[in-house]
């Protein structure tokens, strides 16, 4: 834990008043990138990837440096003479599941599609030729009973991950995930624990109908003794993947649809992130704003936008959506007062519900302004593109309730 | 009704595995249909008496017993034990009915009465290293397992000595040591778990190579259990992956107050068994010896690497669904019958008559527990309740869980991080 509190300070101040995002270059971009739909499920070939260039460089590549991708440096730094290696979300993904497997004999994934057809977003690719199907076991489409299986696999000495196709599917499993998954360790004394991932794709996509588009952060997130995360990219992807695997503790690790093709750089040695860790993607003054997941680069694209108008946004990826890194937070409130919440969950009782509340709760004297929180419509998500991006926070939002704040 | 044994011959997998069923197992070595013992005024769906490839094992049990009629079914040094195992079962659900209503344990207070033989039948045939999950009904599985009756009754006056620290209560019996792997409240969800560690044996004998893992699972759940997926889901995932595991149906004919024949289409449950390729066994759960009989071979089947089985013991249980309920649906005359086939009475008298234990020697194991149960009671009662400090531990394995704090430590790094409350 020795990188615990590297989120303030560690980040470079050059590229803080340069920061430039287009988040049409990093979502999937269109249709023409598909190769195979499925089920209303986009199925992204791993030889589909995106060829468009990400913006991104710039960024340190030290280990451990919380801060990632979609930042864009002054001038496009030549990848090439950067050590690491550069590859897509999906892939740091897998290379972080690959790298506990091989160092772990009791890491073990199990979930739909995840051997054979290496998972509907590749996350799994290779890994049951390499592995065996035992390792990586295809399950039947049964998300309450394989989810229950993996916890009685880790309660009897497993370290099994779980995927859930898409998300929305873990509704299914969710009698398991609240009451054996989030309270076996309380309700057994403390003998039991329960050391599983739950992972798999969420969000808004383009266009997956409601279903396929929850934003189930809100759900989960008042079971107790579950820890939650979502990852943004490729390099946090990574880490976070690995430090979940590692916890004792039970892991929902929230994937985005629209992230996994994002490109980055990272590192060629091991790293494992903090579970618990925010990470500061760009420090300012004027006001903190807390995102996570996609959301995120909605944030900077406004930023940019922001930062030609004058403002100076600090912007935080609070990445564990339970807990809170109120360390990261409070001192980001100390130094701006001013507090602006982007989330992709739902309204009511979201993520930025009770962050809103926790930041009241501990740093309510610092605050010059009430917190404004924006987040998604609690509507179903709708089919149509139109309805469907009015349904989530667009950037043009961001920039307006940042300037009404910081007036 | 019935499979017929032309169509399990079809070249399907699953039908082949089947086949080899017929051929491996005792259970399924008739062809003829058995006569379930259900309530005798209900009448069953009509059974077709025409090549059913399953068969209940209490068939095969009795005619065992016809062939060999000089040789008995158990040992007196079985009989003893089993015999005590299930004396402790009763006499600890009686005296746990005394104390609810002394007001010594709240909530919801399931007892095992009548069902003793199953849980005796079963767990008194599994190694230590052999898991057991059991439903909110789970006393006296954990108290066959090797659970200390001290640290049961510790956890249903919810003292810090239960099994549980007295977090879990009556439905959440665990014991790491004994590899009690869970009291689990809900309808069938600890079926998946039961799974996951059926996997888990399974995984560590051909994936970590430790061959000499041999360790078997058995759940436990009730009739109305098996109308739920998760029964079915994991009866396609045991079968499908051949995982060591044995389904344990006590079937006591009621869901609180739903009759099983009222809720379910096919209330033969040992019948969906074939339909996942497993074996399906009938077995009359009011008698030990027929279920350990049965047990033992379901329990070597899934030692052996054969996969898993699907026992349905039919038995009844004496006392209400909890201490709550009332228990007025059922008939006086059903509950007279089964009364009458007190698995307890039963066992004794086959010991008696088969000169395997004096009435002497019976009577003192029921001293003994008397003794112990009453133990389990002083020593409840004579057990701190669990200090404020202990509402925080364990929520998380790792308590880093609870988080970053405003003072940049973990927050379980704060000296009065268990004075407070922890919100996120």
């Amino acid at each position: 834990m020795a990188t615990l509190f590297q989120g303030l300070g560690i980040v470079t101040p050059s590229f803080s008043s340069s920061n430039s995002f287009d988040s049409n270059n990093f979502l999937i971009p269109s249709r023409r990138s598909l190769s195979e739909r499925r089920d209303g499920i986009f199925v992204v070939r791993s030889d589909a990837r995106v060829s468009q260039t990400l913006k991104t460089g710039a960024r340190k590549h030290e280990l451990l440096v919380p801060n990632a991708v979609a930042t864009k440096g002054g001038s496009s730094v030549a990848s090439t003479s950067k050590p690491g290696h550069e590859l897509l979300l999906f892939e740091a993904l897998r290379e972080g599941l690959e790298e506990e497997m091989e160092r772990d004999p009791c890491v073990c994934v199990m979930g739909e599609d995840v051997g054979h057809y290496g998972g509907s977003y590749k996350v799994t690719k290779g890994l049951a030729t390499k592995f065996g199907d035992l390792r990586v076991l295809d399950t039947p489409i049964a998300e309450n009973a394989f989810t229950g299986m993996g916890i009685g696999a880790a309660m009897t000495g497993l370290r099994p991950v779980v995927e859930g196709m898409n998300m929305g599917f873990l509704l299914l499993a969710f009698n398991q995930i609240s009451n054996n998954c989030g309270m076996l360790h309380y309700t057994s004394g403390g003998q039991f624990k329960i050391p599983i991932v739950i992972r798999g794709p969420g969000g808004v996509g383009r266009q997956l109908g409601a279903e396929h588009s929850q934003r189930l952060e809100s759900y989960f997130q008042s079971i107790p003794g579950i820890q939650m995360v979502a990852c943004s990219t490729p390099y946090n992807a990574k880490g976070l993947m690995k430090a979940a695997i590692r916890s004792e503790n039970p892991v929902i690790l929230f994937e985005h649809v629209l992230l996994y093709n994002l490109k980055e750089r990272i590192p060629d040695e091991e790293y494992v992130l903090s579970l618990e860790e925010a990470e500061m993607v760009r420090p300012g003054e004027h006001v903190t704003i807390l995102t996570y997941s996609r959301m995120r680069y909605h944030v900077m694209q406004a930023a940019k936008t922001l930062v030609n108008k004058g403002y100076d946004p600090e912007v935080i990826d609070i990445r564990s959506l339970k807990p809170f890194d109120l360390y990261t937070i409070g001192n980001s409130v100390k130094k701006t007062h001013r507090v602006l919440i982007v989330e992709e969950c739902m309204r009511t009782g979201g993520i930025g519900a009770s962050l809103t509340a926790a930041i009241t709760e501990n740093f309510h004297d610092y605050l010059d302004a009430p917190i404004v929180c924006l987040s998604s419509q609690d509507v179903p998500t709708p089919y149509a593109g139109t309805l469907e991006e009015w349904t989530v926070v667009q950037p043009a939002q961001i920039v307006t309730a940042v300037e009404q704040l910081c007036q | 009704m019935s499979l017929s044994v032309a169509k399990l011959a079809q070249p399907l997998p699953v039908h082949d595995r089947t086949m080899s069923f017929l051929t491996t197992t005792p259970f399924l070595g008739s062809a003829s249909s058995h006569k379930l013992r259900f309530i005798p005024t209900v009448k069953l769906f009509p059974r077709s008496t025409s090549s059913s490839t399953v068969v209940s094992v209490s068939r095969v049990v009795k005619d065992n017993k016809l062939k060999s009629s000089t040789h008995l079914l158990i040992t007196k040094e079985e009989g003893l034990q089993v015999y005590e195992d299930m004396i402790l079962g009763r006499f600890f659900e009686d005296m746990c009915a005394q104390m609810y209503y002394r007001g010594k344990m709240f909530g919801f207070v399931h007892l095992y009465n009548g069902q003793e033989a199953v849980s005796t039948g079963f767990i008194k045939l599994l190694k230590k290293e052999d898991s057991v999950v059991s439903t909110y009904r789970d006393h006296v599985h954990a108290l066959s397992k090797g659970v200390p009756a001290r640290a049961v009754m510790s956890e249903l006056f919810g003292k810090a000595t239960g099994c549980s620290r007295g977090q879990g209560g009556s439905m959440h019996m665990f014991s790491k040591e004994h590899n009690v792997i869970g009291g689990f409240a809900f309808i069938a969800e600890g079926i998946p778990v039961a799974t996951g560690a059926a996997f888990s044996s399974k995984y560590r004998r051909e994936v970590l190579k430790e061959t000499d893992c041999d360790h078997v699972t058995l759940a436990f759940f009730g009739d109305g259990t098996c109308n739920n997926g998760q029964f079915y889901e994991c009866l396609n995932m045991a079968a499908l992956w051949k995982l060591p595991i044995v389904f344990v149906v006590e079937n006591n004919l009621w869901a609180i107050g739903m009759s099983h024949l009222r809720s379910t289409s096919d209330p033969h449950i040992w019948k969906k068994g074939p339909a996942f390729g497993m074996p399906g066994v009938h077995v009359d759960g009011m008698d030990v010896l027929k279920v350990r009989e049965v047990a033992k071979e379901a329990i070597e089947r899934a030692r052996r690497g054969e996969g898993p089985t699907l026992v349905e013991c039919e038995t009844y249980r004496f006392r209400g669904h909890s201490l709550a309920d009332p228990d007025e649906l059922r008939d006086p005359a059903e509950k007279a019958h089964y009364a009458g086939r007190d698995p307890i009475s039963a066992l004794k008298k086959y010991m008696i008559e088969n000169k395997l234990a004096s009435e002497q020697e019976l009577k003192s194991i029921e001293k003994k527990i008397d003794e112990v149960v009453e133990e389990a009671v002083a020593f409840a009662d004579a057990s701190p309740y669990p200090p404020r400090s202990q509402l925080l531990e364990n929520v998380f394995a790792d308590p880093k869980g609870f988080g970053i704090g405003p003072d940049g430590k973990y927050r379980c790094e704060d000296p009065k991080f268990t004075e407070g409350t922890a919100h996120v």
